[in-house]
């Protein structure tokens, strides 16, 4: 589903992304770990699109979208939930939603509309509240069923955990493993809270400075030495 | 003066601030791009729907002409210039004082220092014992129009949510599908086609010379400013209180004490409210919500 080859990015002259390589099956959950600032939201951003390749290859879904913009990518079926949540606050919760029908733009958006609102119930009674009155945790839900009813094929997602209450991170654990199943979904995860990857994701990479530095299994992921061994200062 | 004569110029001031303020404060309020050339697409707006007009064309249809001319040297300047400064506000100030410097020195090499007018349709109607021009009556009403046409464009229309969402994050936007500099660029054309709408509007009513544009600049920008972030309802509560203090200063004393009344009132705004009257909107919304 996705292929990174060798890719290297940054701001400007600053590398901030060295050399990463990962592959995604389709179907999967994989997630990306580390410490703040090692470059996890850069590389969801390289992948996306909103950030430029200095080097190296990103395959989706086998076509080449290394030279293509962010709404190019977006179109081929990649939705990004950026990191705190992305929401367009000034606009209603609907005219967010619908933000995300240019995601995959093909057919049944009208069906994909009803069934987002069947999982989110929620968003469907505030379809016209402003979007940036919500709280975190619907906000969090907003940003996931505005790429949803694009009909993605992929979803990154980037800390949708963040400024969220813990009780609620669950929660959103949940959706993950539901929509997945339900939607035949891939999905891509940048996460600090170790409680959600453990949760959700079937495989991990583990960044540092730029470079992922390890592949851990699901085993693996539940194993608190280990664990200690990557993320701790 | 009578009651109506109160009105009507007071609907005179607002339909010239609202006409020569909308294209400039949708390109900024949307883009983030000062257009120093609006003066400029206004006058070219003028000169396309005169020369119509003296082809022996209807009104009507030289004042879409007026419009369309500005539309398309809009979409050029866009695929030139304009697309390589966008979110650049400095940059773009510059580039914009560039081309209006060549558009109004472009026009007096190819039409001269002026050009026939043409006369103001419609006559005049005669109130209380003053004469009072049918076509200026209209100009507020086409102005209104022209707002609510706006308004609905930007509020419920595809094209107006993308360019909402644009305004608020392009990034976002980006990442949802939305080809952003393409929505850059319509409003671009959105916003000269209105400055050249302007142009035509007023051309039966105004000498049509190169620096004609320089009669809208300083009532344009003092508009915007006054609007603050939200480029239509900003434009129209703006327009609705410079228009007063211009059409009150300007009936009870002269019309140069309107200007005058018109520049102290913006210097006031914008010391009391630096975020014009949409930003005092905002505020006073988010501290009903909480």
């Amino acid at each position: 589903m996705l292929k990174i080859e060798h890719i290297n990015s940054g701001y400007g002259k600053t590398r901030i992304i060295h050399d990463v390589s990962l592959h995604i099956a389709p179907g999967e959950i994989v997630s990306v770990i580390g410490r703040n600032g090692v470059g996890k939201s850069t590389l969801m951003k390289t992948i996306i699109g909103l950030n430029g390749l200095d080097s190296g290859e990103i395959l989706f879904d086998g076509k080449h979208v290394s030279k293509m913009k962010a709404h190019q990518r977006a179109r081929l079926g990649m939705g990004y939930v950026a990191q705190g949540h992305g929401i367009l606050s000034s606009l209603t919760v609907e005219d967010n939603i619908k933000m995300g029908m240019d995601i995959n733009s093909k057919g049944m958006i009208q069906a994909r509309f009803d069934q987002v609102y069947e999982y989110f119930p929620r968003l469907a009674e505030r379809k016209t509240q402003i979007a940036g009155t919500m709280s975190g945790g619907e906000q969090a839900m907003l940003s996931i069923a505005r790429v949803l009813v694009g009909q993605p094929k992929i979803i990154l997602l980037d800390e949708p955990s963040e400024g969220v209450q813990p009780n609620i991170v669950h929660k959103i654990g949940e959706i993950v493993e539901l929509i997945c199943k339900e939607f035949d979904l891939t999905v891509l995860l940048v996460e600090q809270h170790m409680g959600l990857i453990q949760q959700v994701s079937q495989k991990s990479y583990v960044m540092d400075k730029g470079v992922l530095i390890a592949e851990l299994t699901k085993e693996q992921l539940n194993d608190s030495n280990i664990i200690k061994q990557y993320l701790t200062v | 003066m009578s009651l109506f004569g109160i009105l009507y110029q007071f609907s005179d001031s607002f339909t010239f601030l609202i006409l020569a303020a909308l294209g400039l404060a949708i390109i900024f309020g949307m883009m983030g791009i000062i257009n120093l050339a609006q003066g400029e697409f206004i006058m070219v707006g003028a000169y396309a729907t005169t020369i119509i007009i003296n082809q022996g064309f209807p009104y009507p249809v030289g004042i879409l002409g007026g419009a369309l001319a500005a539309a398309l040297l809009g979409f050029v300047m866009d695929r030139l210039i304009i697309s390589h400064l966008y979110q650049r506000v400095l940059d773009s100030v510059v580039a914009t004082w560039g081309i209006s410097l060549v558009l109004s020195e472009g026009m007096l090499q190819l039409f001269g220092p002026s050009m026939q007018s043409v006369s103001m349709p419609l006559g005049s109607v005669s109130i209380d014992g003053s004469k009072y021009s049918v076509y200026k009556l209209l100009l507020t009403l086409l102005a209104i129009g022209v707002v609510i046409l706006i308004y609905l464009l930007f509020t419920k229309t595809e094209f107006g949510r993308k360019a909402r969402a644009t305004m608020q994050s392009r990034d976002i936007s980006e990442s949802l599908g939305v080809n952003t500099k393409a929505v850059y660029s319509e409003t671009f054309v959105i916003g000269s086609a209105l400055a050249g709408l302007t142009g035509a509007l007023y051309a039966p009513t105004m000498t049509i010379t190169p620096t004609m544009g320089n009669n809208f600049m300083v009532q344009s920008f003092v508009t915007v400013m006054c609007g603050g972030a939200n480029p239509i309802l900003g434009s129209v509560l703006s327009g609705g209180v410079l228009g007063l203090v211009n059409s009150t200063l300007s009936v009870t004393i002269s019309a140069f004490f309107g200007k005058i009344g018109l520049l102290i009132i913006t210097i006031i705004i914008i010391r009391v409210l630096p975020t014009g009257f949409t930003g005092l909107i905002e505020k006073t919304g988010a501290r009903r919500r909480r």
